[in-house]
């Protein structure tokens, strides 16, 4: 036995140069195939405004989607309040229409963001930061009641409509413009998805991006290595608070309304929903998602056969997915390796006058055993 | 030679079982210090409180000056101070490669690590890291599909990525074949020259041939601490070890 080990070691050391070749990458093609249906859809679409509107939901639902993957696909933060960010900045933007009769995007919607970051810092600073590591339940239980607590309190709230909500909320204005759902709103949303996805995108390939990535396999380890585990969760967390924050502020002003519904359980269910069905830890997957669940709602709605019944199919299909194919829709294309990437770059360094040094290098080994 | 690491008085109670009963223990710099003893002596223990995995019930740990007797492990690894563990806890859905790139960016800032300043900078030194543990035509693999020797390497190469002053092995070769358990002999001998290392193991063959020091620990106390050989003749040592076989 002990011979058979002692001669498996060198063998595989013998051929430094030899790599596997490398499979295609499949997440790009799904990111490129996405972002060309994007900017394709409002010309196919261009006849049917309402489903000009169902892709702005789409995408301004996917903003939500993929900041709850930033917490629980890249961070491993279950965070079932991500509705309270994204209400909480909807509300945020409605009253500083109604009240202050002002809705220039250039200020609204830093607001929203800023909104989104303080107030899930806050929550973070409550749940993460303390000197024990929270638990995930500790974590889900936390951010489900503080959206829970949020939906009740706007519910009894005079002030911020109660039960009905703000409806007619002012039209976001960008220069001397007012847009109203359309095209032109489809493609702010596009805009700022895009802005959005590529932020998260640098961050989560990022030195910090792999920081997150040992994190989710081994907390413990980590914070011997010396990392501060607890901050970046808590950075990470803030972070995906702005996006939701920013989709809160897109979603009142595109649908003109904002309720209580929109900070609470149901919404933050729906965002987990969205990214476990398209697949957590890719970004794209919670788009995809986003995308499958409200196409086949919409249009299950509107089949007078199925009508009722939709809800019980939509979920029945969701249980199966999240039941049998945790890595979600993405994960029959996407491999596991894929998903979880490559930090250090070696793709490159294999090409470089790099691997020439090591394969000197390695020779040298050999030679001297 | 300065003293690095100094224990003192260490108690640790865990309910009504004494695991530690007032340990005192000086590691100096550029040594190797065994600690060994029979099972259930406290040796794992006193590994542990050192790096900060438990807090003792009494007593003080120094070093480098410093009392850490109460810092977190993220503090004690920012003073210099690194942790193999028992169970082997490289991050198997990681390559072999970001693995150590992990341990060698740990003192970076956060800022630092979104942008990625490091990334290109560290390549030579994780690859000399893993070069010396024999692991660099594998630095593109996972590392779960290392053989368990080699997940122990790459620990040991992680461990010392960061530069440490002081090196806690908690049985690095556990698990591991003869061969492998000489290669590891082989391939800890050049640390000396920059970094102190405290070594639990049960191989007794291993531990002699490596340390300087050796430490023996029985029901929670030191036996008897010294240099291999005078822990050998020791007279303590061997009614201890001829008492448990």
């Amino acid at each position: 036995m002990a011979g058979e080990r002692a001669s498996t070691v060198p063998e595989d050391t013998r051929s430094p140069g030899r790599s596997k070749p490398r499979p295609r990458r499949v997440l790009p093609i799904i990111e490129w195939t996405c972002l060309v249906a994007a900017l394709a859809a409002p010309l196919l679409l261009g006849e049917r405004p309402e489903l000009i509107t169902l892709a702005t939901n789409i995408l301004i639902l996917s903003l939500l989607a993929i900041s709850f993957d930033l917490c629980w696909g890249y961070s491993g933060i279950m965070s079932f309040g991500q509705a309270l960010f994204f209400g909480v900045a909807g509300y945020v933007v409605a009253l500083v229409g109604r009240d202050l009769e002002f809705s220039h995007a250039w200020a609204t919607l830093p607001l929203a963001m800023l909104v989104g970051l303080l107030l899930s810092f806050a929550f973070a600073a409550f749940l993460l930061l303390g000197r024990k590591t929270p638990t995930v339940i500790f974590v889900a239980l936390g951010t489900l009641t503080g959206s829970y607590a949020a939906e009740r309190l706007v519910s009894g709230w005079q002030y911020v409509g109660a039960g009905n909500g703000l409806s007619a909320v002012k039209l976001i204005q960008i220069g001397p413009y007012e847009l109203v759902e359309g095209v032109g709103f489809y493609f702010l949303a596009l805009g700022l998805l895009l802005a959005c996805y590529l932020a998260a995108r640098y961050l989560a390939r990022s030195q910090f991006g792999l920081v997150l990535a040992g994190m989710r396999q081994n907390e413990q380890r980590l914070a011997f290595f010396g990392y501060r585990v607890q901050l970046f969760k808590a950075l990470i967390f803030s972070f995906a608070g702005l996006i939701a924050g920013l989709s809160g502020a897109l979603f009142a002003y595109h649908q003109g309304f904002i309720g209580p519904g929109s900070m609470g359980p149901g919404l933050s269910t729906m965002a987990v929903l969205y990214a476990l069905f398209g697949g957590t830890g890719t970004l794209v997957g919670p788009v995809v998602g986003t995308f499958l669940i409200e196409t086949i709602s919409y249009f299950l709605a509107d089949q007078d056969a199925i009508k009722q019944y939709w809800p019980v199919i939509l979920g029945i299909a969701l249980l199966l997915v999240v039941a049998f194919k945790p890595t979600g829709i993405l994960g029959f294309f996407v491999s596991e390796r894929e998903r979880i990437g490559s930090y250090g770059g070696l793709g490159k360094r294999r090409d470089s006058a790099h691997a020439a040094g090591l394969d000197r290098n390695v020779a040298e080994l050999e030679r001297r055993r | 030679m300065n003293t690095l690491l100094e224990v003192r008085d260490l108690k640790m109670q865990f309910g009504t079982l004494q695991a530690l009963g007032g340990v005192d223990l000086a590691v100096s710099s550029a040594t190797f210090h065994g600690l060994i003893g029979p099972n259930g002596s406290g040796k794992s223990t006193l590994l542990k409180a050192i790096a900060g995995a438990h807090f003792p019930t009494s007593g003080t740990i120094s070093f480098g000056g410093r009392e850490i007797t109460r810092a977190t492990p993220s503090e004690r690894s920012r003073l210099g101070m690194s942790l193999k563990f028992q169970i082997t806890a490289v991050l198997r859905e990681l390559s072999v490669y970001d693995n150590v790139l992990l341990a060698l960016q740990a003192g970076e800032g956060i800022w630092s690590l979104l942008h990625s300043r490091t990334r290109n900078a560290l390549r030579d030194e994780a690859m000399h890291a893993l070069e010396r543990f024999r692991l660099a035509a594998r630095a593109d693999e996972l590392a779960g599909a290392l053989s368990h020797g080699e997940q122990q390497w790459l620990e040991i190469a992680m461990a010392l990525a960061p530069r440490p002053k002081l090196l806690l092995l908690d049985e690095p070769t556990g698990g591991m074949s003869p061969e492998e358990r000489r290669v590891t002999g082989e391939l800890l001998a050049p640390i000396k020259a920059d970094c102190a290392l405290v070594i639990v193991e049960h191989d007794l063959d291993f531990i002699r041939d490596i340390c300087d020091v050796l430490t023996v620990l029985d029901q929670g106390r030191v036996l008897d601490s010294g240099t291999a050989d005078a822990i050998q003749q020791s007279r303590k040592v061997q009614q201890v070890y001829t008492r448990r076989i």
